[in-house]
């Protein structure tokens, strides 16, 4: 490829058609909801000066626009806001900043490169460019599942969303998606859902979980189920949903260990709305397409502690790297990845520092049955100050305390005591840089035990 | 008066409109959805059969190569996606292997060419993802793929766009002859308002209920069986790649049998299974019909990961006691295309073809359309050359605004869609022409924004738009308004 | 006696009450879930969140809340006052959509900016 410059824009003659390759910035952030906003401020705080954010929705804020129900930034802000709120406190502080913004605009591909990441981007105000940058922030959160692909067997009548959809439909459109709801899920948004459907004037009829125990938080399930006396079925599933053109009613029955129905425990609920909250799957199309290695555990990039993917300067963070549960643990983890972003492209220059970072060890995080996942899946022990912060889940519930260990072979090189744990609350601990030195080999393992 | 009313507007009504439109006549295409192909023909393995499968004394066997070559001619001229990807048989014993023979020597009296029976060993060179106890299979290369509602689609909007009336919504109760033309009395869905409508000749495409038309006019002749088949459709990113061609297992008398097949869209289809059923109309999928199509699929492809299922559905094939296409003249001026299962989909410019012979027959003047106006381009952003991009967006801004993320669909074409000659009313019938919501989200994030689209260009109240057939309302009201609640 | 989880942390103690003996409270992990138990027995509050019309295509709902919690048996007489709002933009954050709730020192507020 052979480069021309014309009116400040660089043009790349790749084989004999000319693309004009925009090379203005050092970052692109892809996604401007909580992990993309404090990416890019953080970003621009530790030295950047050239940054665009790229998001796909008319307005900045990511989901936080629909979440119109408070309870965010407690840990953050110390204070309770709503989601509107919350994303606003970082909107805000763009103000000022230089900080480029493209909303209503998609980003169909990144080819990584090593003199920069080229994005394919588009919208209709910016018509359909190509970018180079230095760094890129992967922001893009996640979806839901949907009913496909837990196989809800019955028609396919209208009346069936996915309850971040119908969140939408509700708190941004303004339109009422059913007047007799069934919820099935019980993790965060079907309760937020269940409890703003009542508060609509509809009639929720019962939320229904698989698992032998509530996937929200013990607030919600107080402030959205039993304020409302919705009635909370455990280990029950949807078995059924009728209904011609529009839902009429649905079958609900237990499920025994191995997750099947129960034959005899059929229950029928005349309703017209099934809210799916049966899962979030992080958005990677983007990430998968431009060869960065991927973790089957949490459906997310695989990072170093600084949040860096397999690719040198690609970062991930938020709800695209995995499912968080708190947005203020959203916003810590993207400003480190800002951070980390800012730092990269600060430091291409030093060819010295460039040819360390090749081939560089680091530690892997191995996880045994009593552990989901972690994030970070690597750390490279050098570039740590004084620690870092690993976040994890635990498979099954512990209710009694238990201690989290991190073994280098037989050693134990830290443990953290928890009075409780459960998969549907993410959990972190710090690992020190002198305990992180003190480990001989490459690979420390991580498994949740008794207390001695 | 119609010349010609057809009645249905699946994929042989649509083929048969197809047909007449190229002639003078007054053509009316009738049918009781509100819109076209909305059963069997969008509830199908959207294969292009080979045509080795019918016995070569059965309309099936003699229509089928015709139809697939005509096929794959007709979705080059009106820019229906498709693949020539080709289709195994496969077989899991020497009992499995003279079957094998059997449909080739069949397939050859049919028309077929270039088939040929390999061993198991060579045919996992060209698909590795089969199962080690595959002995043999049959390969077909004259066999593909296609997206079997826009087939439909494209075929009645070429009718239409040549003086093919379409009615939707509207369902044909009684039939009776009046000396030199028909009476057909319809119920007007969704109004519940009476209409009749005259025409002189009579084409029966009503699919599932064509038993019912035909006994209007006719002695009973034929009895529709409904069969329902059920499938998963696997995210082609999730399951990374499974088949290349289509493969089939050994046919047996319930039919094809579970198929592992591609689609155009590079998901994969998994499916069908087949169960009688009593209610025509019942497309709900079962956990017992899944269970035993995941289990028999995965006899073919062991490591088939049906977690990365995004959607199941099911059709109802027009199965019947006569057990081939009733492809009659059953009174006067009244022509049969009844009773037609698979392979009907590929059948279908065959059976026009054939319709059009009989009403040729039936002495209606067939003067050529001097000014018939064929051909069908869709403009597809994907499909735009990347180089092309950049001046293509800055043309036409509308396509620079993505709305389907997993399936890069443009506000362009969506709006494109909405001005074709058979527009649609619902969010569905913009996913079966612009392709919006059938990706891994299923519509999650467009949705809404389909659902503005739609308001937008048809001025109709977001309300009153529905997700599919008629009265399948998404929306009951708007929120702050007392009208609308439960309690 | 009644019974409630705590949500104070998420531990979610399960709690007791008896009004019947000054609200004494019995299965807390600690003395914050003592105060949420005597509260949610004697007088339980709620912030509630909802959504009032707007007079503007582009952002026809402007999302509201309540800036103090106010008492949960009058969540739903509060949800029915906002049927008769309409906000007229440019809306603020922090502007006051309904004063003084049941004459007391709660006000629904807006919580967003709305600018066309």
């Amino acid at each position: 490829m052979s480069v021309v410059e014309t009116n400040g824009k660089q043009t790349v003659l790749d084989g004999m058609v000319a693309i004009e390759m925009l090379d203005k910035y050092e970052l692109i952030v892809i996604g401007g909801g909580p992990a993309g906003l404090s990416a890019a401020l953080s970003a621009r705080e530790h030295g950047l000066k050239r940054i665009l954010i790229v998001e796909r929705d008319v307005d900045l804020g990511g989901i936080r626009n629909q979440c119109i129900h408070n309870g965010f930034g407690l840990h953050y802000f110390g204070e309770e806001l709503t989601g509107p709120e919350y994303a606003a406190k970082f909107v805000d502080r763009l103000e000022g900043q230089s900080i480029d913004v493209l909303c209503d605009a998609m980003v169909l591909e990144i080819i990584p490169g090593e003199d920069g990441h080229v994005l394919r981007l588009m919208s209709m105000e910016a018509g359909y460019c190509t970018v180079r940058s230095r760094a890129i922030v992967l922001a893009m959160g996640c979806r839901e599942r949907t009913r496909g692909a837990i196989q809800i067997p019955g028609t396919r009548a209208a009346g069936i969303f996915t309850a971040g959809t119908a969140q939408r439909y509700v708190n941004i459109e303004g339109y009422m998606v059913g007047r007799r709801v069934i919820i099935l899920g019980s993790g965060d948004i079907g309760l937020i859902m269940a409890r703003r459907m009542v508060l609509e004037g509809a009639k929720v009829l019962a939320c229904v979980e698989i698992m032998p125990y509530p996937g929200g938080l013990a607030r919600n399930i107080v402030q959205c189920l039993q304020d409302f006396d919705v009635p909370l079925y455990l280990s029950h599933t949807i078995t059924k949903i009728e209904g011609k053109e529009r839902v009429e009613k649905v079958t609900v029955q237990e499920v025994n260990d191995r997750f099947e129905p129960i034959e005899g425990t059929e229950k029928v609920f005349d309703v017209d709305t099934v809210l799916l909250s049966v899962g979030l799957i992080p958005e990677n199309e983007l990430s998968h397409v431009a060869g960065v290695e991927m973790d089957a555990k949490t459906s997310g990039p695989i990072v170093f502690e600084n949040g860096e993917t397999s690719i040198p300067g690609i970062f991930a963070c938020g709800n695209v790297l995995h499912v968080h549960d708190l947005v203020d643990f959203v916003t810590t983890e993207s400003e480190g990845a800002g951070r980390a972003a800012a730092e990269y492209v600060l430091r291409q220059e030093d060819t010295t520092h460039v040819r360390m970072c090749e081939n560089e060890s680091y530690i892997s995080l191995v996880i045994d049955e009593s552990v989901a996942y972690t994030v970070p899946q690597r750390i490279r022990v050098l570039r740590i100050d004084d620690g870092v912060r690993v976040f994890f889940r635990v498979k099954a519930p512990h209710k009694t305390p238990k201690r989290i260990v991190f073994r280098d072979g037989e050693r134990i090189v830290a443990s953290f005591r928890r009075p409780y744990m459960t998969p549907g609350e993410m959990e972190h601990v710090t690992l020190q840089r002198a305990e992180l030195d003190n480990v001989s080999g490459n690979e420390l393992l991580i498994s949740v035990e008794e207390i001695r | 008066m119609f010349d010609v009313a057809i009645i249905g507007a699946g994929v042989v009504g649509c083929a048969v409109a197809y047909e007449l439109s190229q002639y003078e006549l007054r053509v009316a295409l009738i049918e009781k959805e509100n819109d076209v192909a909305m059963g069997a023909s969008r509830a199908n393995t959207a294969i292009i059969h080979g045509g080795y499968d019918p016995e070569p004394h059965t309309m099936m066997g003699k229509l089928n190569v015709e139809g697939m070559h005509r096929c794959f001619e007709l979705c080059e001229e009106l820019d229906v996606e498709h693949k020539k990807t080709g289709s195994w048989v496969v077989a899991f014993d020497e009992e499995q292997r003279v079957t094998l023979q059997m449909l080739l020597v069949q397939g050859i009296a049919n028309g077929c060419e270039g088939l040929d029976i390999l061993e198991g060993d060579v045919v996992r060179l060209q698909e590795p993802n089969l199962s080690d106890e595959i002995v043999a299979a049959l390969w077909v290369p004259e066999s593909g793929v296609l997206n079997p509602w826009e087939f439909a689609l494209a075929m009645a909007e070429v009718a239409v766009r040549n003086g093919v009336i379409f009615m939707p919504n509207t369902d044909v109760r009684d039939l009776s002859w009046r000396e030199d033309h028909y009476e057909m009395g319809a119920r007007v869905v969704c109004s519940g308002d009476e209409t009749t409508i005259r025409a002189r000749h009579v084409i029966n495409a009503a699919g599932v209920e064509s038993d019912r038309i035909h006994n209007m006019v006719a002695p009973p002749a034929f009895e529709i069986v409904p069969t329902r088949g059920e499938y998963y459709i696997l995210d082609g990113t999730a399951a990374g790649h499974v088949v290349r061609s289509v493969v089939f297992p050994c046919p047996t008398r319930a039919g094809k049998g579970v198929t592992i097949s591609p689609t155009i869209h590079g998901d994969y289809l998994v499916g069908p299974n087949a169960e009688v059923i009593d209610d025509r109309t019942d497309t709900s999928v079962t956990r017992s019909a899944l269970l035993d199509i995941a289990d028999k699929a995965r006899r073919v492809v062991p490591d088939l990961d049906l977690r990365t299922s995004i959607r199941n559905f099911a059709g109802v094939r027009s199965n019947s006691t006569y057990g081939d296409f009733f492809i009659e003249k059953s009174a006067t001026n009244f022509i049969d295309l009844a009773a037609i299962k698979s392979p009907g989909l590929t059948c279908a410019p065959a059976i026009a073809r054939v319709a059009r012979k009989m009403l040729c027959e039936e002495g209606i003047p067939m003067e050529r359309r001097v000014l018939w106006r064929g051909g069908r381009r869709v403009i597809r952003f994907k499909e735009i050359p990347e180089e092309e991009r950049a001046a293509f967006v800055r043309a036409h801004p509308l396509y620079g605004r993505v709305i389907c993320r997993c399936e890069t669909i443009t506000e362009g074409e969506i709006v494109a869609a909405m001005k074709r000659e058979i527009p649609p009313v619902s969010i569905d019938g913009v996913k079966r022409r612009a392709g919006t919501g059938m990706g891994r989200c299923q519509g999650g994030f467009c949705g809404p924004r389909v659902l503005e689209i739609i308001a937008r260009e048809s001025g109709r109240d977001p309300l009153c738009i529905e997700e599919d057939g008629c009265g399948s309302f998404m929306l009951i009201g708007e929120t702050k308004d007392p009208t609308c609640r439960e309690i | 006696m009644k019974e409630y989880i705590c949500i104070i942390c998420p531990r979610g103690c399960h709690l007791t009450v008896d009004e019947e003996n000054d609200y004494a409270v019995t299965g807390n992990g600690c003395l914050r879930g003592v105060a949420y138990g005597r509260e949610e027995a004697m007088h339980p509050t709620r912030v509630v969140t909802s959504s009032v019309r707007v007079r503007s295509e582009k952002y026809p709902r402007c999302p509201v809340k309540t800036d103090l919690a106010i008492a949960k048996s009058d969540v739903a007489k509060a949800m029915l006052l906002l049927d008769g709002v309409e906000l007229v933009p440019p809306v603020h954050r922090g502007d006051i959509v309904i004063a003084s709730l049941f004459c007391g020192e709660a006000n629904f507020v807006a919580t967003r900016d709305i600018d066309e």
